[in-house]
């Protein structure tokens, strides 16, 4: 008995059916590629522009006080901010294109590039 | 000799879930003896028992098995109660809820193969979830998913198809 013979129509169709799920899943996970620069923005005006190569940091005043953004290679997050709510702080390490922490009350934000733009959920 | 206050029923239905398992669990061991390029991507040779089991004897006696072998696999590899060990009783879980739902699409249409890739998916699914909500909780986790479905896809594939040939043969009459 050959393989094939074990295989009925509907298997096929499910087979086929996860393959195709399986690759369009690919962009869906890998968009955008790795992360290789960051931009500081302060009341909408760029920053700075940073190549994620090094290992930095940067105060950026804003109308509460300072927020203190750290850079290492491939990746950047805010260390310390004078917002009351703490919310760009507490996201962490910002690894990802499009990714973006925003630290409205002192009018500060870091966003994450790569080579090729993404959108995130702010543009939908 | 004392007759035993406890005496316990062995049924032939016990003798036969227990055999099975044994089975299983030999399955799993040849598969954590596999060498894998990333820890997560496994054949998983132990579902073909269990789509077996389910396929001859149904539902209830699919999960005692896989139950089983779980809890005696993870025994002798040494990972009881460990991380792996909840990452595959997770993982189990929502395969064998997968199949108790995919075990009433028409047996015309779909046979162990289509059953096979969906219990691999929701076992990988449930894995990534869980590893997700409780040991990396980044999304990061979720970068490898193409990887991990492509496996299950792979995997629950040959792993079905080695069912269907194990089924399209006659059942053996009893069990030892």
């Amino acid at each position: 008995m050959s393989w094939l013979a074990l295989l009925r129509p509907g298997d096929w169709l499910v087979i086929l059916g996860s393959a195709a799920l399986v690759g369009s899943s690919i962009p869906v996970f890998w968009q955008g590629g790795l992360a290789d620069r960051a931009i500081i923005r302060q009341e909408g005006r760029v920053f700075a522009e940073i190549d994620l190569k090094a290992r930095k940091q940067f105060e950026v005043g804003g109308p509460l006080g300072t927020t203190l953004v750290a850079v290492e290679p491939g990746r950047a997050r805010i260390v310390s901010d004078p917002s009351p709510r703490q919310y760009c702080v507490k996201q962490g390490w910002l690894m990802r294109p499009g990714e973006i922490a925003i630290c409205a009350p002192n009018r500060v934000s870091v966003q994450i590039m790569g080579r090729t733009k993404v959108y995130d959920s702010i543009s939908y | 000799m004392t007759r035993s206050v406890i005496e316990l029923k062995v049924s032939d239905e016990d003798r036969r879930v227990a055999w099975l398992a044994t089975a299983a669990v030999g399955l799993s061991l040849v598969d954590a003896a596999i060498p894998s390029p990333l820890p997560g991507v496994k054949p998983g040779l132990a579902n073909i028992v269990t789509l077996v089991v389910l396929a001859r004897y149904g539902w209830a006696s699919a999960v005692w098995v896989s139950g089983l072998r779980v809890l005696a696999g993870s025994l002798l590899l040494g990972y009881f109660l460990a991380p792996g060990f909840f990452l595959s009783l997770t993982g189990t879980i929502l395969s064998l809820l997968a199949l108790g739902l995919a075990r009433h699409l028409p047996q015309r249409w779909f046979g162990p193969v289509s059953l096979s890739i969906l219990a691999a998916f929701a076992h990988i699914g449930g894995q990534l979830l869980l590893a997700r909500l409780w040991l990396i909780p980044h999304d990061g986790v979720f970068l490898l998913t193409p990887v991990f479905a492509g496996a299950a896809l792979v995997f629950g594939t040959i792993n079905g198809l080695i069912a269907a040939k194990l089924l399209a043969e006659p059942a053996p009459s009893e069990m030892p």
